[in-house]
């Protein structure tokens, strides 16, 4: 897994470049975690445009991050979902808490 | 229905292998031309599969996966995915959504769901101590 991440006012940008599967999924947290610890920022924007592939895994890691961002009063979006990723979070119903924008 | 084609294979239970498992069951299901929401859905019901046999089934990634692939000829894809692990308690409730046993993990306790969805069946047996077989089974060109 790859990470591009740049920080722009309120907003923290992570362009994830990999599957987001039970390979990468310890990694992808460990590297999202680190961030939210370090950085201040409102929002976490993660940029899917290169992630090709997502399953329940991916799911979990992403729900995992919103609760940490919620209590502290962050926020969690996505963008540029595929077709895959966009039937996944159809289908979990994780389009009804992380915003894609 | 009659059988075209066929593959077995075994697999550790590996990390990383669910990657494997969905792209080369992924490519051994083109030759009944599927579109790339069907190949997809594919695709992410093996993972599924595969990723419980790794994550659930064998909690030291010790164990072996089979998995199985038969091609009809009236362009039905069936997959099994069978392990030898620890098998679950109770496959009907493992089956609902958001039922995991490690929510300390983040798991999000969503993969049959995930598996029900994309493909036309799911059938789910296992055996406490001898393991667990999941069967999956999708039409190709239902929508055409």
């Amino acid at each position: 897994m790859e990470f591009q991440t740049n920080i722009l006012k309120e907003t923290m940008t992570v362009s994830l470049i990999g599957d987001l599967d039970e390979k990468n999924a310890r990694e992808v947290r460990e590297y999202l975690d680190e961030n939210i610890r370090q950085y201040d920022f409102y929002t976490l924007l993660l940029d899917m445009k290169k992630v090709d592939f997502m399953d329940s895994t991916g799911i979990g890691v992403l729900l995992g991050r919103y609760k940490k961002l919620q209590s502290k009063g962050r926020e969690l979006c996505v963008r540029n979902l595929n077709a895959q990723l966009d039937k996944v979070f159809r289908v979990s119903g994780l389009y009804q808490i992380i915003k894609a924008v | 229905m009659k059988v075209i084609n066929n593959v077995k294979m075994i697999l550790p239970a590996k990390r990383g292998n669910e990657s494997f498992a969905r792209a080369s069951v992924a490519a051994f299901c083109a030759s009944l031309s599927p579109t790339i929401e069907e190949i997809n859905d594919i695709k992410t019901a093996v993972s599924e599969a595969v990723t419980n046999a790794i994550v659930h089934a064998y909690t030291d990634e010790s164990g072996e996966i089979l998995l199985e692939v038969v091609l009809y000829d009236d362009k039905v894809v069936d997959i099994t995915v069978t392990d030898e692990g620890k098998g679950l308690e109770d496959p009907d409730e493992a089956r609902k959504p958001f039922f995991t046993t490690k929510p300390q993990e983040e798991h999000s306790g969503m993969g049959f769901t995930i598996m029900e969805a994309f493909m036309d069946t799911l059938e789910v047996t296992s055996v406490i101590g001898r393991g667990t077989t999941v069967k999956l089974r999708k039409k190709i060109g239902k929508n055409a």
